[in-house]
């Protein structure tokens, strides 16, 4: 199994982290809530923060954008020393994610993400421009959907929109506090798709909480396993921690069939993709399905007019009709790059398919990817860990 | 009646326009420190409660009780029917402006500081358009509430359409005494009525698309 590549080329806006003692006491709690954690987290990683409910990890993210004032310790972005700026200064220089995107239901769409750079005194037309700019960053039509109301978008959308609020002002730091845990499988795994496909542009510091390991595992370049009093029981790369837990407590929290979850690391850009024949809505039927059959495909994958996949005919299908229907199939299986052999599986099984369409940048189709490559996938894992 | 009310056409128009001044500028009062009062009262339990107690108290004073003690400070006139009505009027709203406040999602709350909006633009820009369509059914109910206590007011030699009524009562059995009587209570009856589709389309023009239901 390869290594996931992080660090050549990658983009980097975000700036490191750095915890010095950082305690939380609550007045009336026998033990700190957050008891002098050192951390250190790099420029342009995602790290993520797993613990058992109450162990602190959410009031160490909130400490970092001070909603929640520390008892003691010292934070650092980069090398300036946070701790003691104006929190509302500091806070709209780093993004905040709650579940739900935690979106203002009395404002449009377009208002909700231009709200930090209106605080920030850019001009209108500068807000309006980074709005449709974001908004096309995390999938959605601007024309479509800037001046819509929350409640006319689904939980994902909205969760989306949250995210483009979170990055309007470009923010070097990105905080995450179980984002996605409100959202059903299917949705969750796009929407976590779309933010590795995101950071990889982007290369901001995220530090995301959850509670779902093979989350943590997806999404994290380094994961930190908490036990109570936020104490740092093991912060390493994801390959590390499953490979060889810290203590006990770490083995129990990854939970068994840990050697299954090797397939949570293998990632669908590792394995060997299979470029399909693809069509434009519109395009004239009767050379379609000449091209595929020259190819010796039996489906082709119809995009539209961005590249983005819309739906996964047979060549049987297509050739009863005259031009490619822009139709879009509700229930495509797609998958991103970034996405694990995990998720494909479950794509396919939740489909019923033997495959799924695999996107790339801008939700443009980068290949399609079938049953038998993940079952061999799943072979090679077994024997490794055999032998 | 209708000869009577052609007759006194003019100073009834009069009063009426007296009587829905009163009221509207009273209710307006009465909403900036209704909501003033809500603002600083609904973050702590304690005070919150308290303020629920007054507002419940306060609107089983009998208004012509009010009216009379008032008289000992201020005199005849305008003051004490003003000082009156705002009172009354103020009670709904800051019962309402607690509720709506206290009921906005805390996430949201958090999700404002989160993203670096001060305390006072949080309030400003979530919580209070957030609160607002249940803060403007106070304001509702303040205004049909306070159209029969400005009539009291004419006790106090307020202005409005009370001293037609109050006229009427005193000469009851004398001439047009039952025509004053009846013109002055159907006025505010009608005129509580406009006052009330006003409002409900000002609640339309300032509730965002948003969280209409």
């Amino acid at each position: 199994m390869s290594e996931p590549t992080l660090t050549d080329q990658r983009t980097v806006s975000g700036v490191s982290i750095r915890l010095e003692g950082v305690t939380k006491r609550y007045p009336g709690q026998r033990g700190p809530a957050v008891d002098a954690v050192d951390l250190e987290i790099a420029a342009g990683e995602t790290v993520m923060f797993v613990g058992p409910s109450g162990c602190g990890k959410t009031t160490l993210l909130k400490m970092l954008n001070r909603l929640i004032e520390p008892s003691g310790g010292k934070i650092f972005l980069g090398d300036e020393d946070v701790t003691g700026q104006d929190p509302d200064q500091l806070r709209r220089r780093i993004g905040y994610v709650i579940q739900a995107g935690g979106l203002f239901p009395h404002m449009t769409v377009g208002t909700n993400v231009g709200l930090v750079p209106g605080m920030l005194g850019w001009d209108r037309k500068r807000i309006a421009e980074r709005t449709d700019e974001l908004l096309d960053l995390v999938g959605l039509d601007p024309e479509v959907y800037r001046d819509r109301y929350p409640k006319e978008l689904s939980g994902g959308q909205q969760q989306r929109v949250g995210v483009a609020r979170a990055l309007a002002a470009d923010p070097p730091v990105l905080l995450m506090d179980e984002p996605f845990g409100a959202v059903d499988p299917i949705t969750r795994q796009r929407l976590q798709d779309e933010l590795l496909r995101i950071q990889e542009e982007l290369g901001k510091t995220i530090v995301f909480v959850t509670h779902d390991f093979d989350e943590a595992v997806k999404l994290g370049d380094r994961i930190v396993v908490f036990d109570v009093g936020a104490r740092v029981v093991q912060y390493d790369t994801p390959e590390a921690i499953l490979a060889e837990p810290a203590e006990d407590y770490v083995a129990d929290f990854v939970g068994a069939g840990a050697t299954l979850k090797q397939l949570t690391l293998t990632r669908v850009s590792d394995t060997d993709l299979h470029t399909p024949v693809t069509a434009a809505v519109g395009e004239d039927s009767a050379a379609v399905v000449a091209r595929a059959e020259a190819a010796g495909e039996r489906y082709v994958v119809v995009v539209d007019g961005r590249g983005r996949p819309v739906s996964w005919p047979s060549v049987a299908e297509l050739s009863r009709t005259t031009s490619v229907p822009g139709t879009r199939d509700e229930r495509l299986p797609v998958v991103g790059l970034r996405s694990t052999l995990n998720d494909a599986l479950d794509t396919m099984l939740a489909a019923s398919q033997g495959g799924v369409v695999v996107t790339g940048r801008r939700d443009t189709v980068a290949g399609v990817l079938v049953v038998e490559q993940v079952m061999a996938a799943i072979q090679s894992t077994r024997n490794e860990v055999r032998g | 009646m209708w000869q009577y009310l052609v007759d006194r056409r003019e100073l009834i128009a009069f009063q009426a326009y007296q009587h829905v001044s009163l009221v509207v500028q009273c209710v307006l009062l009465a909403t900036v420190i209704g909501v003033g009062l809500a603002v600083l009262a609904y973050r702590s339990p304690r005070i919150t409660g308290l303020a629920n107690g007054v507002s419940a108290i306060g609107l089983t004073i009998p208004s012509f009780a009010l009216l009379g003690l008032l008289l000992a400070p201020f005199g005849f006139g305008i003051t004490p029917a003003v000082v009156a009505v705002v009172f009354y009027a103020a009670l709904p709203v800051l019962r309402n402006a607690v509720v709506g406040l206290a009921g906005v999602d805390q996430s949201l709350v958090e999700s404002a500081r989160g993203i670096g909006m001060s305390r006072w633009a949080t309030l400003r820009r979530v919580e209070l358009p957030l609160a607002w369509p249940v803060i403007l059914a106070g304001v509702r109910v303040s205004t049909q509430m306070v159209m029969g206590i400005a009539a009291v007011a004419a006790y106090v030699l307020g202005p409005g359409l009370g001293s037609l009524i109050f006229s009427g009562l005193s000469r009851l059995g004398g001439a047009n005494a039952l025509n004053a009587t009846l013109v002055g209570t159907i006025a505010i009856v009608l005129l509580a009525l406009v006052l009330d589709v006003v409002l409900v389309v000002v609640g339309r023009l300032t509730t965002s698309r948003g969280i209409r239901v």
